[in-house]
């Protein structure tokens, strides 16, 4: 029997111990520790500066979650209407690519605009749903959970997280939500501005 | 296509013949009165309900209209069988508005109460046969043979192995002197009444070819859009037109009574004028109805009580003997007809006459109502009925109040033009089914049967200001208000007994709508008798067969429609069977409906009737009528109220007064009992009956009792428009 | 002027941008088959073709047909037109007949491009179109035997 020689000095095990422990924590985003520290930061200021990406997202999700948005990114397949988003009426249903199914698709009532007067159909060119196979789903989503879905490609269908911030700028359907209603809780520009400030600072996962 | 007014039911029409050889109808024509084609010269018409063409086609002329219940199809059966017309040759067509068509009971010319078939069972058939005589009279003497020795068939006199065409022997028949008892033929010898007939509208309404009111167009026709006042009775303080004269397509905005009338080009330009047009209105009374203090208010009506409709005994005495007491207080709101086909009636006046197209069943009524404002002789009143897009009651109005506004307009205007409702117009625009609260407290004996019935029943009065007012209302209750509830078997039998009427006076429009009193009475009955049967800890079933054991036709339907639901079966926990038995427009109805609730959704899963309407004329129209009134009955438990604020009503279009549609439809069998009976009617037999069945089912699946409607106002409703539907 | 595709012919039309495809085919064109019952896409009556699409024409605004094809109850192709009208005169689905322009322009995108709807379909196709007669059952069965009709017609085909 060989003896390997495996006594390290014990003030190296220590170290060896904190740090291994110190990235583990950190991985598993426990509460207290930065997931990173980025060049140039203090843990101080990685600290704060992971807190204001988890507030910035929180502050976003109201948004996300609020019926102009929520609507189409239903937890099921029917999409949701209305400022209580009830189940959309006349059975329309998502169909595998989003369009809807047969004779109510959604651009057979949704036009190309917002139609004029009470409980008219709004309207965009690109009115729809997410298909079937990338849903999308806003909808009973903790913040926590909320932003773990936008981290994940093959929720968006983004390769990099950073093509959130320009979809939420630019797309048609995320600025004509503002448009119309009852609005989301910030403006536009204040919304995309916390998308951008959650995915520079870091992208973090709100503690819930 | 219509013809002369001019014809005097009591009269039959001569024929004569032209100088060409040919064959004309020569009608009572008045010196200046111009006279109506019916598209090519009839060969005979003996009578004002048919006439054989010079082709040996037959043209049945109807005296009701149109709106989906089959009559159409039904009448021209009853034609046919008598005359032994060929089928394929049958044409049917509306009837002008002529005396000749009144109601052989209402003494009008109108189309309501289901009575279609009580009017005119007798008369279309009669009218069948007696030219059938003649027809065949005239062969008799052509070939010198006995009447006996001819037979007919498919539009034929058949003698020996001689065929002569019906319009071969027009002349001659025309000459004959009418005889005045026909026979009519042994049903067992029918051919026709009684088959499966292939409705004769069904291909002009599924290629888009029927003409519906709405669908009129006229040589230099305007389309008009009326605004009317946002609370009942509202009048006009005055208005701004500028606005609405700009916009393109508008020709002229016109005051009328109780409103102000935008006509334009087209539906468009009509509506934008519409919207753009500032009227300044007097509320008045209207503007005090609010829904949320009107549940009160008929409590403290039902509190102070009524006219006593029935007072018999002294049912406070009874009550002390009663081994089961059950006090109950139903609530049922306004509800709006909603036809899919909204409101539109095209008018051309002119000096010496006013010619209306519209779908409408009132066509007497318009008639008075177009003479009245136009000072015009009724005479000079032209009614083109078109196929009505639905009614429900909303065509059955006896004020005629869509059609006198629409003549309104043409008066104020001067033009041709046809008033257009929109949607929005249709939901708010009155004539509602009134709101009804029945209070009930009901002494049972050990057995449960009703031994002492106090009820005050608290709406509106629908026949009040109508031509049935003397009919209807006595000593002040009007009888539809309770309508089928004195006459109940189990509670005709009850010695002791106070039924009492508060009727108030509202500035809310009521009228006929679907069952009349019956849409709110049998909901009112049926739920009483379930709550009775479970007092009396019976099976709902059979408490029933109990109160009506004297009532074989109740009976029969029930144990039918128990058998066939299979009552009793086991269930799964959640599920549950309900019954309603009643006999409504002189048939006998009984329904069992099975629902599931699940999540607080109710799913209407099966839906069995059974129905004895006497003899079935038309079976396989019974059914269809039966299938679509479970359908409106089963929409109207669920979504259907009318609600006010300040006076406005507070529903507009279908999203928020919403409809059945195919996904909650049950799977619906209906069953017709074999009958020799007279006709009884159908298209309002069973509406009333399917809600109580409906909130009976609930209550065995849940344990909840529905006493107020409609159910998506109860705490165990979820997203009822998507029950089926998993999101 | 608007230049429109209507049932194969060409129309030259004088009507607002903004004026719903419904008024246009009923008070421009003659053509009523399509009828209007709700004018907020509520119930289906008016449903017309678009390029092969179901759309409620009473909110389409005429801008959106244009190079387009619009189809109406008047002229839809026999190939849908054939097998759902034989079901539906088979069946006897219509009472008032109000709706049914509607249904069958909705059931024939189901028939068109579904070859074995099952009733989950039907629903999915069909839960738009109101009709207050009540005649969902029928419509349902006449639905299930035209796609039989149509399939052995397709059979007949060579």
């Amino acid at each position: 029997m060989k003896h390997v020689n495996l006594r390290i000095r014990p003030r190296k095990w220590i170290l060896a111990i904190l740090f291994l422990a110190g990235t583990g924590l950190s991985i598993l985003g426990i509460p207290g520790e930065p997931t990173a520290i980025r060049p140039g930061e203090t843990r101080e200021m990685a600290l704060r500066r992971e807190a204001e990406s988890k507030a910035a997202f929180e502050s976003a999700y109201h948004v996300f979650m609020s019926p102009r948005c929520m609507n189409c990114h239903p937890a099921g397949n029917v999409p949701l209407q209305g400022d209580d988003s009830h189940l959309h009426t006349q059975g329309v249903r998502r169909g595998p690519d989003g369009r809807g199914l047969y004779a109510l698709k959604c651009k057979n009532c949704h036009q190309d605009a917002n139609l004029p007067g009470e409980h008219m159909p709004p309207g965009l060119p690109t009115w729809r749903l997410p298909p079937e196979d990338r849903p999308m789903v806003f909808q009973g989503k903790s913040p926590r959970e909320l932003a773990a879905s936008f981290k994940n490609a093959r929720f968006t269908g983004f390769a990099s997280i950073h093509q959130i911030i320009e979809h939420v700028e630019k797309d048609p359907l995320v600025l004509h939500s503002f448009t119309y209603g009852t609005r989301p809780p910030l403006e536009h520009g204040e919304f995309a501005a916390k998308v951008r400030e959650w995915v520079e600072k870091g992208a973090v996962l709100p503690d819930k | 296509m219509t013809l002369s007014p001019d014809i005097n039911r009591r009269q039959f029409i001569r024929t004569a013949a032209l100088a060409t050889g040919g064959l004309i109808i020569a009608f009572n024509v008045p010196a200046a009165g111009k006279r109506r084609r019916t598209g090519q010269e009839p060969a005979f018409a003996p009578n004002a309900f048919l006439q054989v063409g010079t082709d040996n086609s037959v043209t049945v002329i109807l005296s009701h209209c149109e709106m989906g219940q089959g009559i159409w199809t039904t009448l021209c059966m009853l034609i046919a069988e008598e005359l032994d017309a060929n089928w394929k040759t049958l044409q049917a067509v509306h009837a002008p508005a002529a005396p000749a068509y009144f109601h052989t009971i209402y003494a009008t010319q109108r189309t309501g109460g289901s009575s279609s078939l009580l009017s005119e069972f007798d008369r279309y058939r009669k009218a069948g046969a007696t030219a059938r005589q003649l027809l065949v009279q005239a062969a008799a003497n052509r070939y010198k043979v006995a009447v006996q020795d001819c037979r007919t068939e498919d539009g034929m006199v058949i003698i020996g192995d001689k065929k002569i065409p019906y319009s071969d022997l027009a002349a001659d028949a025309a000459a004959l002197p009418t005889p005045a008892d026909v026979p009519l033929k042994d049903p067992a010898n029918w051919k026709i009444i009684g088959k499966r007939i292939k409705r004769m509208d069904t291909p002009a309404k599924i290629t888009g070819k029927a003409i519906f009111g709405m669908d009129v167009q006229l040589p230099g026709m305007l389309t008009a859009m009326v605004a009317r006042g946002p609370a009942p009775g509202a009048k006009v303080k005055g208005y701004e037109a500028a606005a609405a004269m700009a916009i393109p397509g508008v020709r002229q905005v016109v005051a009328i009574p109780g409103g102000v009338a935008v006509l334009a080009d087209d539906f468009w330009a009509a509506k934008k004028g519409r919207e753009t047009l500032q009227v300044d209105w007097d509320l008045g009374p209207g503007a005090n109805m609010n829904s949320d203090a009107l549940l009160k208010e008929f409590r403290e009506r039902a509190n102070k009580g009524g006219i006593a409709a029935t007072n018999t005994g002294n049912p406070e005495e009874a009550f002390t003997r009663a081994a089961h007491i059950v006090e109950a207080e139903y609530y049922q709101p306004f509800l709006a007809h909603a036809p899919m086909e909204p409101l539109n009636c095209t008018v051309q006046l002119s000096a010496d006459k006013c010619e209306i197209w519209t779908g409408t069943q009132t066509q007497t009524d318009d008639q008075r109502g177009a003479a009245e404002i136009t000072g015009l002789p009724v005479e000079k009143i032209f009614i083109n009925t078109l196929f009505l897009g639905g009614s429900f009651g909303r065509r059955n109005i006896t004020r005629s109040d869509f059609v006198r506004e629409a003549v309104e307009v043409a008066k104020a205007s001067g033009k041709v033009v046809k008033t257009v409702w929109t949607r929005e117009d249709d939901i708010k625009g009155g004539m509602y089914r009134p709101a009804f609260l029945h209070r009930f407290k009901v002494g049972l004996d050990a057995g449960g049967t009703p031994i002492a019935w106090k009820q005050i029943s608290v709406g509106q009065s629908v026949m009040t200001g109508g031509p049935f007012e003397k009919l209807a209302v006595i000593n002040g209750v009007d009888m539809f208000s309770i309508e089928g509830m004195q006459t109940a078997p189990h509670v005709k039998a009850v010695k002791d007994q106070r039924i009492e009427v508060n009727t108030p006076e509202w500035p809310v429009s009521v009228d006929n709508w679907r069952a009349v009193g019956l849409s709110h009475t049998i909901f009112a009955m049926e739920s009483l008798s379930d709550e009775m049967a479970i007092a009396a800890g019976k099976d709902p079933v059979a408490y029933r067969r109990m109160l009506y054991k004297d009532e074989p036709r109740l009976v029969g339907v029930l144990n039918l429609a128990a058998e066939k639901s299979g009552w009793g079966a086991p269930l799964p926990k959640g599920h549950g069977r309900g019954v309603a038995v009643f006999e409504a427009v002189g048939s006998f109805v009984a329904i069992v409906a099975e629902v599931a609730v699940l999540n607080n959704t109710i799913h209407v899963n099966k839906v069995t009737c059974a129905i004895d309407c006497g003899i079935a004329v038309s079976p396989d129209g019974i059914i269809s009528q039966t299938e679509g009134s479970i359908a409106f009955g089963i929409s109207t438990a669920l979504y259907s109220e009318i609600t006010f604020r300040d006076g406005k009503v507070q529903q507009r279009n279908f999203y928020d007064y919403p409809m059945l549609r195919i996904h909650e439809m049950p799977q619906v069998a209906v069953f017709i009992v074999p009958s020799k009976e007279k006709p009884g009617g159908v298209g309002e037999a069973s509406v009333g009956q399917m809600i109580p069945a409906l909130t009976n089912a609930v209550y065995a699946a849940t344990g909840k009792r529905i006493r107020h409607l409609p159910l998506r106002n109860q705490p165990l409703n979820g997203h009822l428009q998507d029950s089926k539907l998993m999101g | 002027m608007i230049q429109l595709t209507v049932n194969g012919k060409t129309y030259e039309v004088d009507a607002p941008a903004d004026m719903p495809i419904l008024w246009v085919l009923r008070d421009k064109l003659g053509l009523t088959g399509t009828k209007f019952g709700c004018g907020a896409a509520q119930c289906g009556a008016c449903t017309i073709h678009l390029d092969g699409e179901a759309i409620r024409s009473c909110v389409a605004p005429v801008s959106r047909a244009v190079g387009k094809k619009i189809v109406t109850i008047e002229g839809l192709d026999d190939s849908l037109a054939k097998p759902l009208q034989e079901a539906w005169t088979e069946v006897d689905v219509p009472q008032c007949g109000y709706c049914q322009s509607g249904q069958i322009m909705a059931a024939a995108i189901l028939l068109r491009d579904n070859a074995h709807p099952t009733d989950r379909d039907i629903d999915n196709a069909m839960t738009g179109n109101i009709c207050r007669c009540g005649t969902y059952q029928r419509i349902r069965s006449a639905i299930h035997m035209a796609v039989t009709l149509k399939t052995s017609a397709a059979a007949v085909q060579p």
